[in-house]
């Protein structure tokens, strides 16, 4: 058959096809022969855990990566497509979930930026007056000459969408494009792009593992679980429990440890105007007051880049306040190891392996990071007892299901689920802990895991331990909180009880209004 | 007149004078590793590529009697520098700085060993832009006789800061530099961006040299460039990464090493060698006061320096 040569760029978006795309590096596989077929104007899901090859896939469509076998259909005709660029030319565009604006360029300069076919010589004048142009009939709005790194990350998102139909795009992929927002605003621009498929311009593969998103948006899923074809259907046929079977290979296991009866105790945290600064020297943290009780998980809801994670790195010692002061059991506490190991402080931050990790120590080692240099680790004050150290990271690695080749392999070597797994056993392993500090310690894992994590996080809070909970993923926060506290701009500027709380009145104070 | 009787103004003027004279190396490296920094990647390689430019410059135009052919030359041992330079760190897992320190002694070896046959002999100097036929004092004529190269580096300094806002090449290196990440999702190879600023920012590093050995001091010797392709490095800092900020930093830091001299000139010659070291002084002091542990540089490349 005579394959025509690809046409200018399309009008209108066209049908795509995935023929048993299989992708190997080296011996390991991806994607086994999976097959997806995404018409024209069609909200298309691609669900599964992580690890089970969702990226590497859309990766293949973007030319990325190059499919070891398979074919791609684009209007029913093989392509290659070995670059971002050829993507383009088949109007295809991808929304990472890493932010892809560059920090120190103006949203004008971002999106002219995107284009691959700017001029060698950029007219300003002309851009602006075509950005604007475009902008009147764009579906939300940025100030054009703000520079990137000062969007919050809600407007950050949006920027890119903007980016993609500034470039025309009608096949558009979005990776965990909400994981950044309010649920407000996830809704208002999922809505948006629902439109703009609904009116046949575009069609949309994304990538998701939130199923409310499924159910509101699209009408078709492909289901992917350890690199294989695991199931696909129309949203309209299916429950959120038949995909999630079709994701974890089986029903979903739900080992929930159900909250004790409020047994709130005396206050054990307490955060009194505590001012700190961005690493730019700008207030990210203003005037943050709370007080964590014994028994009790206080909750802090915020838009990623509203202060929590210097919040938490205040807490966690990685950060100086400029004022303000942080009492634990009415005691000064200024986060240093022996302080923290006096009142038993323990700290699940983010990006564990950054925050919480030394990424060329063995997992046995940094397991120990919290205890090394005491009884029975260290003898006489002095001397490592690297044998102690060695059957601590045995049993806790059995213990929190690690997988690790060895105790002696480099923490860095483990996937992020893993790596999470190791520093969750060294921060809760000894259950001696009086207080916890979690930032969004369910970042990127899989349900089981997550499921697990919010056990033992419960399991700690019925302990009396006081835990100040810090996370963008607001439904975990109405599920492990007694008392939510919402951030905007540096400020607490909402409380609520979970039992009593309308999301969109937290979605309102998230989004600064 | 002479100084004596020019008094406070001969300072004045004298410093003037050294800052455009002496400013001009200080001027053309900053704005090499500007460039250089603005994709990425630190070079302190420069010191290196200042001596092997200035040794170029002066062994071509003694060679072939054309101080502009030697400036050309300049360039190029400037630019083949760089490419060495470029070549290690966009190998995976070398850092910047390691390299650079090889490349500064490598460079000034270099620089020395081919130099030698070139030390008594004299070339043809470039010859200055007079722009002092207004007044009848000599100071101020011999003041207002400006390198041609000085022309050159103010030209480029505006016409990069041009580059880095409107062109697409100069886009693209400041994406690699903030956010190679961001870059690679557009499409931009990072390390063709990369390599092409090093050794466009190292030719420019090569051409400053071309000053020292053809106009001021205007010989080739192994002392010429007493660590000013260092100092550099510290200018771009100071500037913020703004090439014309670069033109400005490098007239203070030219004018720095110039008020030694001055003084002596009108009679003052106490602390005289302390004197000589403000630029250095003044190096340390800039490093101190752009340093902070509570927050990053603005202006600062995001990706500077981190291994890829």
């Amino acid at each position: 058959m005579l394959i025509p040569p690809p046409p200018a760029r399309p009008e209108k978006p066209l049908p795509l096809e995935l023929v048993k795309i299989t992708k190997r590096f080296g011996s390991f596989v991806a994607n086994n022969e999976i097959s997806l077929s995404v018409p024209p104007g069609t909200f298309h899901a691609l669900l599964g855990e992580n690890g089970a090859g969702k990226s590497t896939l859309v990766k293949c469509i973007m030319g990325f990566h190059q499919a070891s076998e398979g074919d791609i259909l684009i209007g029913g005709h093989s392509r290659s497509i070995k670059s971002p660029y050829d993507a383009y030319q088949f109007g295809i565009g991808m929304v990472y979930q890493h932010f892809t604006l560059v920090p120190a360029m103006t949203v004008a300069e971002n999106l002219v930026l995107s284009r691959p076919d700017i001029p060698r010589v950029i007219d300003w004048k002309m851009e602006m007056a075509r950005l604007r142009k475009f902008m009147e009939t764009a579906p939300f709005q940025v100030d054009l000459l703000t520079p990137a790194s000062q969007l919050a990350a809600g407007e950050k998102q949006k920027v890119e969408i903007l980016k993609q139909l500034y470039l025309d795009t009608k096949f558009l992929i979005l990776d965990e494009p909400t994981s950044v927002l309010t649920p407000v605003e996830a809704d208002e621009v999922l809505g948006l792009i629902r439109k703009k498929v609904e009116s046949g311009l575009l069609s949309v593969l994304l990538i998701t593992h939130k199923f409310r998103e499924v159910f509101g948006f699209c009408d078709e899923i492909t289901v992917l679980r350890r690199g294989q074809f695991a199931g696909r259907g129309l949203v309209r046929d299916m429950t959120a429990d038949q995909m999630a079977e079709m994701m974890m290979g089986g029903p979903r296991e739900s080992k929930t440890v159900s909250k004790s009866s409020s047994n709130r105790g005396k206050a054990a945290l307490n955060l009194k105007d505590l001012w700190a600064d961005k690493d730019s020297g700008v207030p990210a943290v203003e005037g943050v007051s709370l007080t964590v009780h014994e028994g009790e998980v206080v909750g802090i809801a915020g838009v990623s880049g509203n202060g929590q994670r210097e919040l938490v790195e205040v807490l966690a010692g990685q950060r100086t306040s400029t004022s303000g002061e942080v009492n634990i059991h009415g005691q000064p506490y200024r986060a240093t190891r022996e302080e923290a190991f006096a009142h038993k402080v323990f700290l699940l931050p983010e990006e564990p392996l950054r925050n919480g990790c030394v990424p060329q120590m063995s997992v046995a080692e940094n397991m120990a990071l919290r205890s090394f240099d005491r009884a029975p680790m260290t003898r006489a004050k002095c001397f490592i007892n690297r044998k102690a150290i060695r059957q601590n990271a045995v049993e806790m690695i059995s213990r929190y299901s690690v997988k690790t080749r060895s105790p002696e392999t480099p923490i860095g070597d483990l996937s992020g689920g893993n790596v999470q797994r190791a520093v969750l056993a060294r921060e809760l392993g000894s259950g001696s802990e009086n207080i916890l500090v979690a930032a969004n310690p369910c970042f990127g894992l899989d349900f089981a895991a997550v499921a697990s994590i919010h056990a033992k996080i419960t399991e700690a809070r019925n302990r009396g331990v006081a835990v100040l909970l810090v996370s963008e993923d607001l439904d975990e926060l109405l599920a492990l909180s007694d008392r939510l506290l919402v951030i905007s701009h540096g400020k607490l500027v909402y409380e609520t009880i979970p039992a009593e709380a309308d999301i969109k009145t937290i979605g309102h104070h998230m989004a600064g209004h | 007149m002479t100084s004596e009787s020019m008094g406070w103004w001969g300072v004045l003027l004298g410093v003037s004078a050294g800052a455009v004279r002496g400013g001009t190396p200080f001027l053309l490296v900053s704005l090499g590793e500007c460039l250089t920094e603005k994709s990425g990647k630190i070079n302190l390689g420069l010191e290196g590529t200042l001596l092997m430019g200035a040794m170029s410059a002066y062994a071509f135009s003694y060679k072939t009697g054309s101080p502009w052919i030697g400036v050309i030359a300049a360039g190029i041992a400037g630019a083949l520098m760089g490419a060495v330079h470029a070549f290690l760190v966009t190998r995976p897992k070398v850092n910047d700085i390691a390299a650079g320190i090889a490349m500064l002694i490598f460079g000034s070896g270099l620089a020395f060993f081919l130099g030698k046959p070139y030390i008594q002999p004299s070339a043809p100097q470039l010859s200055p832009i007079s722009l002092g036929g207004w007044s009848d004092t000599a100071q101020i004529q011999a003041a207002l006789k400006i390198s041609p190269i000085f022309f050159l580096g103010a030209g480029i300094a505006f016409a990069m800061n041009w580059f880095f806002r409107s062109t697409r090449a100069g886009m693209h290196v400041r994406a690699v530099g903030d956010s190679p990440a961001a870059a690679r999702a557009l499409g931009i190879s990072v390390e063709r961006t990369r390599i092409l600023s090093i050794v466009a920012g190292s030719a420019l590093a090569g051409v400053g040299g071309a000053h020292l050995s053809l106009f001021y001091p205007g010989a080739w010797t192994e002392a010429i460039s007493s660590g000013q392709g260092l100092m550099a490095v510290a200018l771009v800092i100071f500037s913020r990464w703004n090439p014309v900020h670069c033109l400005y930093a490098s007239l203070v830091f030219g004018g720095a090493q110039a008020v030694g001299p001055a003084l002596q000139a009108v009679g003052v010659s106490t602390g005289y060698y302390l004197w000589n070291a403000s630029p250095y002084i003044l190096t340390l002091l800039v490093m101190v006061a752009t340093c902070s542990p509570k927050r990053t540089l603005v202006g600062a490349p995001g990706a500077l320096g981190a291994s890829s």
